[in-house]
């Protein structure tokens, strides 16, 4: 009987490991759906634009700029006090301006999200922090970064769904 | 669960209970510490080239929320150089076990218990942070006052108080050590009740009696409980992550604000050195000014009123929604849990982009530290612009989203339902959402 019953456990505990590992194997691939499955957007037709930014110790004007992917995008960089530098991450994009010299630079803004750019001369103490952002697109890296979050938690709702802490608030 | 006894190998027995390998590392730490000190006192004005900006806020600040925190706990504590004087002091040696020796030995005053003090001195750094963070003397003058303040008090108050009761970095490791992989535990209870001597209680510099430890938040893994038990009744435990975080786990209101203002700390700092408002940064620069008056208030908002009020508000509905009612402070304080999962994954996920972007400053730095122009290791080049790549874009959502859900797991599991756990998973959501938005949006 002892036996019979100890027999029965560990076949209801290799269940629960093989359910738990399921879902494991499951919500690893929605995740990686979630982050990598190519999404078809509608991309309005590029454009030619001209974008004057302004770089005073220590933050550029405008520090914010949206522009749809594939447009040729020309900036023009004017230091306002010491010279400053303007680097894109992600895009091989730099220039340099002396105090009062206007400099200008295009490039194709080809990838899409979201892309901080940089002071690229050391100009003072806050220099390292001297950042604006550029989008390109829609910000599709935080888009799948909240649906990453509506399956953490559904994760974890179902992970707990069936251990006795859900039916009796006690760890497992 | 399943535990892994580090004490039953050889060589890490060795290792663990020898106070040679030890001590080395801790006098290389307190070496470390004094030429960051002359660095930044010496040295360059200009924070990117200088090796006390560079170590201390890229490489050690880095290292401790990337790799001390997740994986050892409060490892960083077992070789920090800070206490170093005042215990040899305290010890009459520098290799000797704890004992009376010089020293008041009086006890931390009652009033001042708890991590109250730790949370305000961590406020204090993330107020004055873009200073501390950019001039080289400001940092080296904040580790001078930091050492001399541990030592003072070494000699005035018994065991760690300072690391106990003070250090806003002691602070920061104890809350997520609990969500940490590493543990010392009695191995056999009745052992101890059994042994009247309690050495191990005698001997532990942060006064902790090992076998009422429950939480590894005040066990600083010294481990000269494991070199003075006579029955070898203690082990190094390998543990699954987040072991100390359950229904069963006692938790305190301190605890509880020190997390929030950890998760603020995070929130605030993300937009501070992160994002585009240049007048933000000039505002946390400007210390003194009005501008700077007013940066205070809205980090003191954000961190005293606005977070802890959404908290409250999260807690007491779940208290609401609960079969079973406790009252509103304990149940402040009992859900504290889900702030540590959380508070690590945001802090991991700021530091990807904060630090790695700058990491090709550390190399020139040790090759010319104080930036006088040498070049001792053929290292100094001109470091690239770092930059936030993809890869770490991706490595960020990641990790907040597995922070999420392990906190929802935790709310979960301290929750009496899954309805009772609702608010504490909306709370989590939103923190993450709030950093992803200002990481990566």
């Amino acid at each position: 009987m002892m036996e019979e019953l100890l027999s029965t456990q560990e076949e209801l505990n290799h269940q629960s490991l093989q359910t738990k590992w399921r879902l494991m194997v499951l919500i690893s691939q929605c995740a990686l759906l979630i982050l990598f499955l190519p999404i078809p957007l509608v991309t309005p037709k590029p454009i030619d634009r001209l974008i004057h930014i302004d770089a005073t110790s220590f933050q550029f004007t405008p520090a914010e700029i949206k522009v749809n992917q594939g447009d040729r995008v020309t900036i023009e960089f004017v230091s306002t006090d010491v010279v400053h530098g303007i680097s894109i991450d992600g895009y091989d994009f730099q220039l340099t301006s002396d105090p009062g010299q206007p400099v200008t630079g295009t490039f194709v803004a080809s990838w899409p999200g979201m892309f901080r750019f940089r002071c690229s001369v050391a100009c003072g103490n806050l220099h390292p922090f001297m950042i604006g952002k550029l989008w390109v697109g829609p910000n599709l890296i935080l888009i799948r970064g909240v649906l990453l979050g509506i399956l953490a938690v559904v994760a974890a709702i179902f992970s707990l769904k069936k251990s006795k802490v859900l039916k009796t608030g006690k760890t497992s | 669960m399943n535990r892994l006894d580090l004490t039953r190998t050889r060589w890490t027995n060795f290792l663990i209970r020898n106070r040679w390998p030890q001590f080395l590392i801790r006098a290389i730490t307190l070496a470390g510490f004094i030429f960051t000190i002359l660095a930044g006192l010496l040295g360059s004005v200009v924070g990117s080239h200088n090796f006390a900006i560079i170590f201390v806020w890229i490489a050690w600040w880095t290292a401790l929320k990337l790799f001390f925190i997740p994986f050892g706990g409060r490892s960083w504590c077992s070789i920090c150089p800070i206490p170093m004087p005042g215990e040899w002091i305290q010890n009459g040696g520098i290799l000797q076990p704890r004992g009376k020796n010089f020293g008041l030995g009086k006890r931390w005053p009652k009033f001042l218990r708890g991590r109250w003090l730790q949370a305000g001195g961590f406020m204090l750094v993330g107020l004055f942070g873009v200073i501390t963070l950019t001039s080289p003397s400001v940092t080296s003058i904040v580790l001078l006052i930091i050492l001399l303040l541990a030592f003072v008090l070494a000699l005035v108050f018994e065991r760690r108080s300072f690391c106990n009761y003070l250090c806003p970095i002691g602070g920061f490791t104890g809350l997520y050590a609990q969500a940490a992989p590493v543990e010392v535990r009695v191995k056999n209870p009745e052992i101890c009740s059994t042994h009247a001597q309690k050495s191990c209680y005698e001997a532990c510099p942060w006064g902790v009696y090992p076998l009422a430890l429950k939480s590894s938040a005040n066990c600083g893994l010294c481990m000269e409980c494991l070199r003075v038990c006579p029955s070898d009744n203690l082990a190094v435990n390998l543990r699954p992550w987040g072991s100390d975080l359950g229904p069963e786990t006692k938790h305190s209101l301190d605890e509880a604000f020190l997390g929030l203002v950890m998760v603020s700390s995070a929130l605030m700092d993300s937009a501070i050195f992160l994002g585009p408002w240049g007048q933000l940064k000039m505002a946390a620069y400007a210390i003194g000014t009005g501008s700077w008056f007013l940066f205070a208030g809205l980090f003191l908002v954000i961190a005293l009123m606005l977070v802890p009020g959404i908290y409250t508000l999260a807690v007491w509905i779940a208290n609401k929604l609960g079969e079973q009612k406790m009252n509103l402070r304990k149940a402040l304080a009992h859900q504290s849990q889900v702030l540590v999962p959380l508070g690590l994954t945001a802090w991991i996920a700021f530091t990807i982009s904060f630090a790695l972007a700058k990491f090709s400053y550390v190399l020139p730095v040790v090759s010319d530290p104080f930036g006088w122009g040498w070049n001792l290791l053929g290292t100094v080049a001109k470091p690239w612009v770092g930059q936030s790549t993809l890869t770490s874009m991706l490595l960020q959502v990641i990790v907040l989203a597995l922070g999420l859900f392990w906190s929802s797991r935790v709310a979960i599991k301290i929750s009496g339902s899954l309805k009772q756990a609702l608010p504490m998973i909306v709370f989590s959501a939103m923190t993450m959402v709030g950093m992803l938005w200002l990481l990566i949006g």
